[in-house]
């Protein structure tokens, strides 16, 4: 089963609860999708990592060959190539690859070159093993990365945790793909709404099985419980705010490792998330 | 000499927009004949690379000098490659900065800054 993890924005307690989350499973596989700021692997601390590079394919022009035609420059869509003075410029850093400019180029002028944007590193912590995907700073997309990262995702036998980028972007969107089922991580804040609401509308148009986990929950006004109940949306957990935590968090400690408290917690949310998951696939089926 | 500078409108009692990629007019200003025209910038709507459309255009245009309050890493670049001159703006009105330019008191505009990359398309 494959349970992705997202929030609106970061900082909600998506990593949090994923870690959490995948540890208390008997034996499961954590992927950190989160590629510009992975931050599971600190709580891990995996053991034996090994290391990928991730390279994609950038176009490479041959001035002897060109000939000013432009086709290249009007075709890419992400403006990755400019033309002054008899000469394409390509901008490695704007570039998705998408291969268009060479397949166009009436002259056979674009040749392709590697470069690398990123690495998976894989290792062991205890039941989970942890996959992470790194992308190097100032690069334009993660989204090869994670592409990579949940390739062969459907081969995995154990329970896979996806710990998705936070927002709503075509990251995000390809992180949650291949989700079986989605928990939404939610603030009880009036912001902590809006952000809920731009995942919320992101399952529904994946039409994926979701659940929202409230976080640093406190028993007074939560607008995002409210907007739960009014949008018969399914609480999964509420996760009381607890300053113990935030020390856990601080020294890099897994809370369901540490405290038999949010063992229990956790495990009646594994337990919740397995039981919905299944009733939505018994339902399709 | 032509010269191009980013704009808030299409009239000439507008104001130098801030931003260079994403502003929405470019005026054309030729020195010699003080002709004016306005070109629309096409790249202020673009998802990403809004810099490098916005400075491919201007070279287009056939421009030799950019007057401009900022620039991006990217776009200078392919603004230097085609031998343009930037110079700094002095305040938001253009025509001061024209009157500068005629007295030759504008400096070169030097301090590139990294640009605001898209990160994750939706920020
Ligand atoms: S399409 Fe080919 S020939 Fe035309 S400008 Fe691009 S590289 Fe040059
Ligand atoms: S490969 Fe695609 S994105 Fe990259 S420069 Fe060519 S057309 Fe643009």
């Amino acid at each position: 089963m494959r349970i992705a993890v997202l929030s609106g924005k970061g900082g909600t307690g998506k990593t949090f609860i994923s870690v959490n989350l995948a540890a208390t499973a008997p034996a499961s596989v954590y992927i950190d999708c989160d590629v510009e700021e992975p931050n599971g692997h600190l709580f891990y601390k995996p053991q034996n990592v090994v290391s990928e590079r991730i390279a994609v394919k950038i176009p490479q022009v041959d001035s002897a060959l060109c000939k000013g035609c432009r086709t290249c420059v009007n075709f890419c869509k992400f403006n990755a190539l400019a033309y002054a003075v008899n000469k394409v410029i390509v901008f490695d850093e704007v570039c998705h690859s998408c291969g268009g400019c060479q397949l166009l180029c009436p002259q056979k002028a674009i040749a392709e070159k590697e470069k690398e944007i990123g690495r998976i590193e894989r290792g062991l912590s205890g039941n989970v093993r942890v996959v992470t995907g790194m992308l190097n700073v100032g690069e334009a997309s993660g989204v090869p990365v994670i592409k990579k990262l949940l390739h062969n995702s459907r081969l995995e036998k154990e329970d896979m945790i996806i710990d998705c980028p936070p927002g709503s972007a075509c990251t995000v969107m390809e992180s949650i793909k291949e989700a079986d089922y989605c928990i939404l991580v939610a603030e009880p804040t009036i912001f902590g709404v809006h952000n809920l609401n731009m995942v919320y509308e992101l399952v529904k148009l994946f039409q994926k099985p979701f659940g929202v986990v409230l976080n640093k929950y406190l028993e007074e006004d939560n607008p995002a419980e409210v907007f739960c109940q009014k949008n018969q949306i399914n609480i999964l957990e509420k996760i009381p705010f607890d300053m113990e935590l935030g020390t856990l968090n601080s020294n890099g400690q897994i809370a369901v490792r540490a405290d038999s408290k949010y063992k229990s917690l956790f495990q009646d949310l594994w337990c919740t998330v397995r039981k919905e998951a299944c009733d939505e696939t018994a339902s399709h089926t | 000499m032509k010269i191009v500078i980013p704009v808030d409108n299409n009239s000439m009692d507008t104001t130098v927009c801030i931003s260079f990629g994403r502003a929405p007019y470019f005026l054309i200003y030729e020195t010699e004949t003080e002709e004016k025209s306005f070109i629309n910038n096409s790249a202020a709507a673009s998802q990403g690379g809004a810099g490098i459309k916005a400075a491919q255009s201007i070279v287009d245009s056939g421009a030799e000098a950019i007057i401009t309050p900022r620039c991006g890493e990217n776009a200078a670049e392919v603004i230097k490659a085609a031998g343009i001159i930037m110079y700094r703006t002095i305040n938001n009105s253009i025509q001061d900065n024209l009157q500068a330019l005629k007295e030759g008191r504008l400096t070169l505009l030097d301090e590139i800054h990294a640009g605001f990359h898209q990160r994750g398309g939706n920020s």
